[in-house]
């Protein structure tokens, strides 16, 4: 896989009417302000909830995708999988506490054909640990097809890109 | 101007006697001194003595330069090299480093080319490393230029030592390494072939992080195998290694390298006296898709997993179907940065590729148990970084016990043994 299959370079606005990009927009928006808020807020457990049953998450270093080089940091296909992921965070790793913010920005729905609408955004995830000051853990781009039903949204997929390709220590939470 | 292509050979000098007076090793073999994890003379000395001492040390994997003209950035220690492939299909190593004003002029991961050109002075290096040309080299009009007896060989990049063995690099600053397979020994050579057997590889990816410790704790975690037991519930719940599967612990006769060689028992561990003893078995936990922790058989082995650690600076795994091998790059006496290189074999159909694909979530900067490691190591640094002065105890086991329990520090105690000769300790 390389970058260019993960989304084509589009770099016209959406050939959606403006009505239907500021709709879509929002609810991408709003989507990721819950994601964000659950992984935030640390449950993990509501995390696969966001995903369909098909679902196939990545996170992948920009290096490896420039280079066509498959392997992700973490990887789930299925919902199965994303639960799996989210038991061995809560009840199985063993890690520092810790405080995570998301910050998504540069929200834009590239497109829409039937029920699939495709999006991407910039995501920075900011790490707090005790008796240490806030540091930057990742920034990336996320990658998204969503299935949309009525006004709610949930991802066939997202593959998160992230620069920070020299991991600070490790990434417990998926970004 | 003399030969600047050899590296100095700091490694045969006996270290500052003065200096090193300050340093008292415990007579206790239990004990480590905690100065090692934290001084910054005594990580100075360790590229010298030992990184560009007399060692083999792993760079990098043949498939990441499949073709005439690819290279890939990597370390001898802590210095920057490059190794590339070249257009006869002979691989090279060179100190990523000008001959003119010292800058580090490749900086990009991986790559393909003809020449590498410095962009201070556009100075221009083969992919051998040899100086090929150098602008102005007579000046102009006449006037300025390099010296007349200027010497392009003797102002190439700094060369290294390059052995493979079935696909895997290895080099060394030093001209009288010995051959790779007696720098393992014959028991460790049969474990390394029981990952890289010879068998043409895929590469799946690389993974780097950086770590808050002193490198030396990651050869420590790896021959520990007390804590692969304890710390790892995600192993132990499944089976992949607990205390009472078959394990072997076993070292070399210096001591330096060590293996840790496991069979898995089918299907999950029954909650016995074993898991009893571990406080973080989940007996209760059930994966959603099991698949993921299915064994393919793929080779002869009779060990489902062997983890091995190659003086000074590589970690071998394999583990059910995951091949990865971890470079260890030292970053001052706090600081490490591991390059996870991931592969498989270039017969991997698209199931087995998925396959290693999706167990690969066991490892690496964002792995169930990578996590558990990566996180400890910080936990111990910031102990010897803020704590009050205390050594370090490696009690467990004896030197004389039979090579089949893991409740052991044997294999720790050896590496310091060999670390004290090496560093003249």
């Amino acid at each position: 896989m390389n970058v260019d299959e993960i989304e084509p370079q589009i770099a016209e606005p959406a050939t959606l009417s403006l009505d239907d990009r500021r709709k879509l927009s929002f609810l991408v928006e709003e989507f990721n302000c819950l994601y964000a808020e659950a992984l935030d807020e640390g449950r993990i457990a509501d995390w696969p909830g966001f995903f369909t049953e098909d679902a196939v998450y990545k996170l992948l270093a920009r290096d490896n995708a420039e280079a066509g080089l498959p392997l992700s940091l973490m990887y789930c296909a299925g919902k199965g999988m994303l639960k799996d992921r989210a038991y061995a965070i809560e009840y199985t790793e063993m890690f520092a506490p810790r405080y995570t913010k998301h910050q998504i920005s540069n929200t834009r729905v590239l497109g829409r054909e039937g029920d699939i609408v495709t999006a991407r955004s910039n995501y920075s995830i900011f790490e707090t640990l005790v008796d240490e000051p806030t540091e930057i853990l990742q920034v990336g781009t996320y990658h998204d097809r969503f299935v949309i039903e009525g006004d709610r949204l949930l991802l066939k997929e997202r593959c998160a890109l992230y620069d920070t390709v020299c991991v600070p220590i490790c990434v417990v939470f998926p970004p | 101007m003399g030969n600047m292509t050899q590296f100095p050979d700091h490694s045969k000098e006996a270290p500052d006697a003065e200096r090193l007076k300050a340093y008292s090793w415990p007579d206790d073999p239990t004990l480590v001194p905690e100065w090692i994890y934290t001084d910054e003379y005594i990580a100075e000395l360790e590229q010298q003595r030992i990184f560009q001492g007399h060692t083999w040390n792993y760079c990098g994997l043949e498939v990441e330069v499949p073709e005439p003209g690819s290279y890939i950035r990597s370390y001898l220690g802590s210095m920057p090299i490059i190794v590339t492939r070249d257009e006869e299909g002979e691989i090279h190593a060179f100190e990523n480093r000008c001959a003119h004003r010292g800058a580090e002029f490749c900086k990009t991961y991986r790559g393909k080319t003809e020449t590498f050109i410095c962009p201070y002075h556009q100075w221009t290096y083969g992919l051998d490393g040899a100086l090929i040309s150098v602008p102005f080299r007579r000046g102009v009009k006449g006037k300025g230029g390099m010296p007349k007896d200027f010497d392009m060989e003797a102002n190439s990049l700094r060369r290294l030592n390059v052995t493979t063995r079935n696909g895997a690099i290895f080099v060394s600053s030093q001209d009288d390494m010995e051959p790779f397979e007696d720098y393992l020994g014959p028991m460790m050579v049969e474990q390394f072939d029981t990952v890289f057997d010879g068998r043409p590889l895929k590469l799946l990816g690389v993974h780097r992080n950086i770590l808050e410790g002193n490198w030396k704790l990651y050869q420590e975690n790896l021959k520990d195998t007390y804590h692969a037991t304890l710390l790892h519930t995600y192993l132990t719940t499944f089976g992949l290694f607990v205390a009472s599967n078959e394990t072997f612990v076993m070292t070399d006769d210096t001591g330096r390298h060590s293996t840790t060689c496991n069979r898995r028992p089918e299907g999950r561990p029954d909650a016995d006296e074993t898991t009893a003893e571990i406080g973080s078995f989940h007996s209760a936990m059930q994966l959603a898709d099991p698949s993921v922790l299915n064994y393919v058989k793929e080779s002869d082995s009779q060990w489902t997993s062997n983890a091995m650690t190659v003086w000074p600076n590589l970690v071998l795994i394999r583990q059910t179907n995951i091949f990865s091998a971890r470079q260890i790059v030292p970053m001052g006496p706090n600081k490490f940065m591991l390059i996870w290189c991931s592969f498989g074999y270039a017969d991997d159909d698209p199931e087995m590729l998925e396959h290693r694909l999706k167990q690969n979530n066991i490892f690496g900067p964002g792995g169930f148990i990578g996590i558990d490691d990566n996180e400890v190591i910080k936990f111990v640094a910031d102990g010897a970084q803020r704590g009050a002065g205390r050594d370090g105890v490696i009690p467990l086991g004896r030197d004389d016990e039979p090579s089949d329990t893991v409740i052991t520090d044997r294999a720790l105690r050896g590496m310091y043994s060999w670390y004290r000769k090496e560093m003249g300790l």
